[in-house]
């Protein structure tokens, strides 16, 4: 199947290094202590966090770090066919592991000890790109919930297709069978705390491939920043300062 | 930058879903015209002083292809739309288009008005998706309008007459095809131009010459959905439609639901159908099968005759070829096994261009107007075409290309029109290039930029080679080749020597190509498509350039040439101690001929360490082959013509059967080994991309004519291995020399053809090689004329860690997909080679009848075939004049497969001897061919 035509342009109308539309939003479930809601062109993604708060498991309990949990699920309406998802399938158990431990990276965990924090994120929408998002949404939510971080964490994936490197895969180009990269970085230390691909990919291409997801990351880091920021304006001046 | 706009599609895949998908809008989508002030002009494709920029839509590309083709349009804007639409339509149109719009002669240009925010329409409540694509094409030409002004004239090229008005009205400039291609001043241009269904043209009226009894000749195809619910009940079944090649008003169509061939007989029943096309059939009532081997040899002119332009006196023409078997079955014990049918619709159609010429018809009176000409193809197969041209004269004696267009119920023969001229009749060159088109061989010169690929010559080898670690150097050994005569393109070389072990080390050296085609250079690509070298009887088309096939490449004599050697040692029995792959340097010391190799084997006084050396190869070789065939390999044969060439006039002077030697023999037990190292090396190393060939086992039924011929004869076939079947073969000895032979040939045609296949698509069992007896097999020999050979390379070099494997081999679809290509152009390649063959028979014979021998093949109800050995030439041989029905004063019995004079003098059997007398006849009109009679 033709992914990219040759004028240069993608199924979906857009062209290889260019992601889809991004929009967030903070604040969306008024009882947790931080929630956002973050899309990624029709990919909508929410996540909720409570705490640091007490640890429910005494036995998890930790002296010296808090406790990261993280629950990943995936809305019944998120897909065309509506279908049960059932909870706990391997796939989201290892989404959800890996969320948790791209977030404990950034979480200065060792400043709340005896403590526990939960992640919630749920798709509302699937199109592709689930995991970014849902990490995106996380890193939102937990600024959101003014829990300390290093740095925030911004997530995108990107592909090789018809022998061209495209960022941010929608469902079809996902479901094409190529390499899928994701990449999950902290953009002020520049390190990366994610990274998993599906396929193989050539060693040079590979490189260049995750170049271009890196540079998504970035683009996604600093449309946060920008939310972020004008999230505390808001906050600022309800507070009348 | 960007703008989502979402739309809402429905798809039914069983269920019916709602697919959401995000439809970006942008800015940054130029027009493609280089005086444009606004866009970006660094695309643009259009001519920078264009005077009229036309824009087309769907139906006009699908239809008048050939007419966009010709260079005389230009300036030609192709919408996104259109492309997306003609895709889902027609895949080859498609792809023709494509090829224009990348073609940088032409100045075709995409525009993709589906993505442009201005000419992005959306569909509207109770409009249906044609109109919106048309009113989306209407949108994107006044965009265009308004864009470019009044710096060029801006034409809606369109034949639908609804959209051609609403244009109009919208101020938009249109025309129909017609006019715009009068406009342009150029008369040749109107004869590709597809006419409309006569509905829409009214001049059609007054130049049909039986308006009054137009009859419905054909039954109407059912519609698809009827098909389809027939199907999975099981009335209706699916299959491709294969004409027979001596017979084109009988067909075949394998069934799988069936499980069996279903037979056609007649263009009634086949319903209009051509040669490939899928069709959908069903059967007839048991009581009107035919009993199988009525099958005659049909002359094919036996219809053909009416007038096109005088209305058909029956309409029930098809069914000529009528049943004498069927009556004198009498006994209802034995019905007819073979199903036989009639299509009912055709589910994808397989026209593509054919080659052939005007049936002669005199000029009609008035000149300069549109004539109505029949085209009779080259291709037996296929049915004559009507076309409408106004260079009559011109076309008369020329081989034409012509593409049909459609087949109506009314008309008898389908309607076509006129893509381009060859040649004229007759000329070699133009018959040649007949039999290359026919096989879609690509003959064209290699363009620049795969010239630019090739390594400076002069070229030799550098010092960088020789230090290069991994390149051995054998230039000191006595290495040399074994060719036919006067061959230039030398891939492999041989050397022996005796080691003081007492074993023999063996060295396969095979040009090394791979290190002058790298993948993913136009060279590559070119050589990729093109797949093998083709071998006419008077030319060569070959897959790499002329320096590289001839010179670099070629192990000529005394000069030190690149390989990748596999190096044995092996016991004086033949027994492979060990195996060993380089990249090498050679110094091939003599170049023979398959002739002198076999003159200083034979010749006892030579004793020159290179006969030798011929005669521990030819020795070991023989070992090999005894162990090969005690293993099951067979020894087939085939019908192989040498032809001798006039050196001034290329007419063939003689003809032969191709004779083999043992030195042919030796060398192709050292290929076959090596082939054989090789593939179990890379299979090895790279079990799901391993590029080998496969030879299917024949199926019982496949093998069934060969049993039943050697039956006849009193000869028992054992075919449960084979192992059994060689041992049988070896067995069949008549009393004459050529019984064996001809059992052979029998038997190869029995056999499917080996294959390359991709070693991920199957599992080991089927890798199986059933004609050589071998687990896996591949092709490394021949890396100059065949691409096979250079994907092996490529593998093997990897597999040694001399070189990086390319990225193709981690795309299994692309690597199968070359895999059919290469199976395509193999047998293309072999299709070209036979009818370049026939060809030059012909030439041959036109000036020569010839008396001589021949045997039977196969008895059917209305003559025979037979095999002349001397020439290597098939054919039927008639006993009955047309139309008489019987034998008339032969008894032909096809069960026995016995041929008797009424009078009981004379009677034949199969593999029999008979004398015929061989002569050109040209009972059609430009299609001369071989006519054979019997002489008793």
């Amino acid at each position: 199947m033709e992914f990219v035509n040759p004028e240069g342009l993608r199924l979906d109308g857009r062209r290889p290094m260019e992601m889809r539309q991004l929009r967030a939003e903070i604040g969306v479930v008024s009882k947790a202590d931080g929630s956002a809601v973050f899309e990624m062109g029709n990919t909508k993604v929410i996540a909720a966090v409570y705490g640091p708060r007490e640890v429910q498991n005494r036995s998890q309990q930790s002296n010296d770090q808090a406790l990261v949990r993280c629950e990943y699920s995936m809305a019944n309406f998120s897909t065309g066919d509506r279908m049960r998802k059932p909870k706990g399938d391997r796939r989201s158990t290892e989404i959800s592991m890996v969320i948790r431990q791209t977030m404990e990276a950034c979480i200065l965990t060792h400043l709340m000890p005896r403590s526990q924090i939960d992640i919630f994120v749920q798709v509302l929408q699937a199109d592709g790109g689930t995991r970014s998002a849902c990490i995106n949404a996380a890193t939102l939510a937990l600024a959101d919930a003014g829990i300390p971080m290093t740095d925030i964490v911004t997530s995108c994936s990107a592909g090789f297709l018809n022998g061209t490197p495209l960022l941010d895969l929608n469902y079809v180009e996902d479901s094409a069978g190529g390499p899928d990269v994701t990449v999950g970085i902290l953009p002020k230390l520049d390190k990366v705390t994610l990274l998993q691909m599906d396929s193989k990919l050539q060693m040079e291409t590979f490189e260049t491939v995750m170049q271009l997801a890196t540079e998504g990351c970035k683009a996604v880091a600093s449309y946060i920043r920008e939310v972020l920021l004008e999230n505390t304006k808001q906050l600022e001046s309800r507070r009348g300062v | 930058m960007l703008q989502s706009k979402s739309f809402v599609k429905k798809t039914k895949q069983g269920k019916v879903l709602k697919v959401v998908r995000e439809h970006y809008l942008r800015d940054d989508i130029y027009c493609g015209a280089p005086f444009c002030k606004v866009c970006d002009v660094a695309a643009a494709r259009l001519d920078s002083n264009a005077s009229t920029i036309i824009i087309v839509d769907t139906n006009v590309v699908l239809h008048q292809i050939d007419l966009l083709e010709n260079p005389a349009v230009d300036n030609v804007v192709v919408l996104s739309i259109v492309l997306e639409e003609v895709k889902n339509k027609n895949l080859a149109v498609y792809n023709r288009l494509r090829a224009l719009c990348s073609n940088t002669l032409r100045r075709f240009f995409v525009f993709s008005n589906e993505y442009h925010k201005d000419t992005y329409v959306k569909i509207e409540p109770g409009e249906s998706p044609n109109d919106r694509n048309d009113r989306a094409i209407r949108v994107a030409t006044q965009w265009y309008q308004h864009h470019i002004g009044a710096a060029a004239r801006v034409l809606l090229v369109t034949n639908d007459r609804d959209n051609k008005r609403k244009a109009i009205e919208g101020g938009i400039p249109a025309e129909t095809v017609e006019s715009y291609a009068k406009s342009l001043g150029q008369p040749a241009l109107l004869d590709l131009i597809v006419q409309a269904p006569a509905e829409d043209v009214t001049m059609e009226d007054a130049e049909d010459l039986r308006p009054s009894k137009r009859k419905t000749i054909y039954a109407e195809h059912k519609p698809m959905s009827e098909i389809t619910s027939g199907m999975h009940r099981g009335i209706y079944h699916q299959g491709k439609l294969r004409v027979n090649r001596y017979n084109p008003f009988e067909a075949y169509v394998g069934s799988e639901s069936i499980g069996d061939e279903i037979i056609i007989y007649g263009r009634t029943n086949m319903n209009r159908a051509f040669d490939g096309d899928i069709v959908a059939v069903e059967l007839l009532p048991q009581d009107c099968w035919k009993e199988e081997k009525s099958l005659a040899i049909a002359n094919d002119e036996d219809d053909e005759d009416d007038d096109v332009h005088l209305a058909p006196s029956s309409a029930d023409d098809a069914p000529r070829v009528s049943h004498p078997s069927q009556i004198s079955i009498g006994n209802k014990s034995d019905m007819p096994t073979r199903p036989s049918g009639r299509v009912i619709g055709i589910i994808k159609r397989n026209w593509h261009t054919y080659c052939g010429s005007l049936e002669p018809m005199p000029m009609p009176a008035g000149d300069g107007g549109i004539a109505h000409a029949l085209f009779v193809s080259k291709d037996r197969r296929v049915p004559k075409i009507r076309i409408q041209t106004r260079q009559l004269g011109n076309l008369l004696d020329k081989r034409i290309i012509v593409a049909v267009d459609s087949w109506d119920r009314l008309s008898r023969y389908p309607s076509g029109h006129y893509v381009r001229t060859i040649g004229e009749i007759g000329d070699r060159d133009t018959e040649s290039e007949v039999v290359l088109i026919e096989n879609d061989i690509d003959a064209r010169p290699f363009s620049s930029q795969v010239l630019a690929c090739l390594p400076p010559l002069p070229w030799s080898v550098s010092a960088e080679d020789i230090a290069n670690p991994i390149r051995q150097d054998l230039r000191h050994i006595r290495v040399f080749s074994v060719d036919p005569p006067g061959c230039r393109d030398i891939d492999d070389a041989l050397h022996c020597t005796f080691l003081p072990s007492g074993h023999f080390e063996v060295g396969v050296h095979i040009a090394d190509v791979t290190n002058f085609l790298h993948s993913g250079t136009p060279l590559d690509d070119e050589a990729s498509q093109r797949g093998t070298s083709v071998y006419l009887v008077e030319r060569r088309i070959d897959m790499l350039p002329k320096p590289l096939t001839e010179d670099i490449c070629s192990l000529r004599a005394d000069v030190e040439r690149l390989t990748f050697s596999v190096i044995w040692e092996m016991t004086p029995e033949a027994e492979i101690i060990s195996t060993r792959y380089t990249k090498a340097i050679v110094k091939s010391c003599a170049a023979l001929s398959y002739v002198e190799a076999q003159a200083r084997m034979d010749d006892s006084r030579m004793a020159d360490p290179l006969t030798t050396d011929l005669r521990n190869l030819n020795k070991l070789a023989k070992i090999m082959r005894q162990k090969r065939i005690e293993r099951g390999a067979l020894t087939l044969a085939s019908a192989e013509v040498k032809f001798q060439i006039d050196t001034e006039t290329h007419d063939p002077l003689d003809i032969g059967m191709y004779q083999i030697r043992e030195a042919n023999q030796m060398i192709e037990e050292f290929m076959l080994a090596a082939n054989i190292s090789v593939a179990k090396k890379i299979l090895e190393h790279f079990p799901p991309t391993s590029l080998l060939r496969r030879h299917p086992t024949p199926t019982n039924d496949m093998l069934e004519p060969l049993i039943q011929t050697a039956a006849s004869v009193g000869l028992s076939l054992d075919v449960t291995s084979s192992k059994a079947l060689a041992d049988s073969l070896d067995r069949a000895v008549g009393d004459d020399p050529f019984f064996n032979k001809l059992i052979r040939i029998l038997a190869t045609r029995c056999m499917s053809q080996a294959v390359y296949f991709c070693s991920g698509d199957l599992s080991p069992p089927e890798f199986y090689h059933y004609g050589l007896a071998a687990p896996v097999y591949t092709h490394f020999t021949s890396p100059i004329r065949r691409y096979a050979d250079v994907i092996v390379h490529r593998l093997l070099a990897a597999s040694l860690g001399i070189c990086r494997l390319p990225d193709i081999f981690q795309d299994r679809p692309r690597l199968t997909g070359i895999a059919d290509n290469l199976n395509y152009r193999h047998r293309n390649a072999q299709m070209a080679s036979r009818g370049s063959v026939e060809l030059h028979t012909l030439i041959y014979f036109r000036k020569r009848p010839t008396y001589t021998e021949a045997r039977i093949l196969k008895i059917r109800a209305n003559g025979f075939i037979v095999f002349v050995p001397k020439y290597g030439i098939e054919g039927p041989v008639y006993l009955t004049s047309r139309g008489q029905k019987g034998g008339g004063e032969w008894i032909i019995d096809e069960q026995q497969q016995k041929i008797k004079k009424t009078n009981g003098e004379v009677s034949y059997g199969v593999l029999q001897p008979v004398r015929i007398h061989m002569e050109v006849v040209e009972s059609q009109p430009n299609r001369p061919k071989l006519e054979l009679t019997l002489v008793c």
